[in-house]
């Protein structure tokens, strides 16, 4: 059934451990449970979402359902990569969703959310998980997701991509 | 700017016209609701010392003093840089959310991602292009903005496919086809060095094709908005008249806030069916934009 990852072809995910085309493809379940359990995102922000996997373990998640496979170039957003030990969320999807995360989220001053979204690593105090964090600053009176940081040995690494990074 | 003379028959103030197509224009932002709301990106943008200068026909739409891309509101896709007359296609087709939209040539994304907002970024956005590397802007756009109903298709609008979305006929489609793009002279001042009219005729060929595709996929008593960013009537009007003749739509009436003359009936001795008066020409004088030419359908059978 690999056959149907071509990196070409969207494939809903499974939602019964059963129904997987390869051994350890992630369960729309999974999926739900990530998300509430590493950022305790509530499930009901993702639960009107399908997830889909466009090559192995490239998650995206698209607001409505469609016929599965489905042949098309982008089908929502890509959200999460669930390839190795530890799964990444997109900076987008930290983005839509960080706001809503409760854990993990490590909150940055301006200073600090300027050298995150430059792209630079920086060493800052962190008490919680090693591991993906959803970095985040005020602005306009809010408390705003900026995107994925990698938490390693008191330091933050910054996973905003080249194309996203500013000099702000 | 030479090739815009064929349309002085056209317009009554056509020096005023001329004037306002040699005038840069100013960089307008629209405010992208999937992420915030007008009131806190406008206080953003102030807070990073921006002025902004809200535009009066349309909510969360702001001219800038400055370039709209380096600023806080922006890395967070609060903002989408985008011509302020180009923001009149997605607006009058306004679709619902939970609606099935067909955008026809989507690339880059600016009217896509208004779509989708529109929508409250729900039901399904079909957005198709034919060109990998725009394609590539346009995902890169979506994502940015947060857009997560819209599927990416390469196609030629033309021959576009309804199969892998069960085969429904769309709620509603927007055709904003590739055009002769004489109408963004204010952006682009070289536009018009390569103008020439076989490009104009043979350029409307295609836009046939994509707005008679667009009729035949959307529902009885949907609604398909035509637009392009030219003055050029075989562009414009021409195109509507073939393709009332063709298929199973009529013209219908909107409303716009801005300053706009009716579509023509008539040009260099060709005439167009009446109902092309319900379509919108938009001169760069009228509100101090871009040019814009906006129609819309309804699909009757």
């Amino acid at each position: 059934m690999t056959e149907q990852h071509d990196g070409q072809t969207f494939v809903r995910l499974p939602t019964d451990p059963a129904g997987r085309i390869y051994e350890d493809q992630p369960t729309r379940e999974e999926v739900l449970s990530w998300w509430a359990d590493r950022f305790a995102v509530p499930r009901d922000v993702l639960v009107d979402f399908s997830f889909w996997e466009k090559g192995r373990g490239k998650v995206w998640a698209l607001h409505t359902d469609a016929e599965s496979p489905v042949r098309v170039e982008g089908l929502g957003m890509s959200v999460l990569r669930t390839r190795g030990d530890h799964w990444k969320p997109t900076t987008n999807a930290a983005q839509r969703f960080g706001d809503r995360a409760d854990e993990n989220v490590l909150h940055l001053t301006r200073d600090q959310a300027a050298a995150f979204v430059a792209g630079e690593d920086q060493e800052i105090e962190w008490d919680g998980d090693w591991g993906y964090l959803i970095a985040t600053h005020d602005i306009a009176g809010e408390t705003e997701p900026l995107g994925v940081g990698l938490y390693l040995h008191g330091e933050l690494r910054s996973q905003i991509p080249k194309g996203r990074r500013r000099n702000l | 700017m030479e090739a815009l003379e064929r349309y002085e028959p056209l317009i009554d103030d056509f020096d005023t016209f001329l004037s306002a197509c040699e005038r840069p224009l100013p960089s307008v932002v629209r405010v992208n609701t999937i992420k915030t709301d007008p009131d806190t990106a406008r206080a953003a943008l102030e807070a990073d010392g921006i002025d902004v200068e809200p535009c009066a026909w349309h909510p969360g739409l702001y001219r800038l003093d400055t370039q709209p891309g380096a600023n806080w509101p922006y890395y967070h896709g609060w903002l989408h840089g985008q011509e302020e007359v180009s923001v009149v296609p997605a607006a009058v087709l306004d679709p619902d959310p939970d609606d099935r939209v067909w955008d026809a040539c989507a690339a880059p994304g600016s009217k896509t991602t208004q779509l989708s907002a529109l929508m409250d970024d729900r039901g399904l956005l079909v957005a198709t292009d034919n060109n990998l590397g725009r394609i590539s802007a346009l995902r890169s756009n979506a994502e940015r903005l947060g857009v997560t109903n819209v599927a990416i298709t390469r196609e030629d609008a033309r021959n576009h496919s309804l199969k892998p979305w069960e085969l429904k006929q769309y709620d509603a489609a927007l055709v904003d086809v590739p055009c002769s793009c004489e109408g963004t002279i204010r952006k682009n001042p070289d536009t018009l060095d390569e103008w020439s009219l076989e490009h104009v005729k043979g350029i409307a060929g295609s836009q046939k094709g994509i707005l008679r595709r667009a009729v035949q996929t959307v529902r009885e008593g949907g609604s398909v908005v035509y637009s392009t960013c030219t003055f050029a009537p075989e562009e414009n009007e021409a195109v509507l008249d073939h393709v009332l003749a063709e298929e199973p739509c009529r013209l219908a009436e909107f409303e716009l806030p801005l300053d706009y003359v009716p579509g023509v009936t008539e040009f260099e001795g060709k005439t167009f069916d009446e109902s092309v008066r319900k379509a919108k020409r938009i001169y760069p004088h009228h509100n101090d934009t871009g040019g814009f030419f906006c129609a819309k359908l309804e699909v009757e059978g």
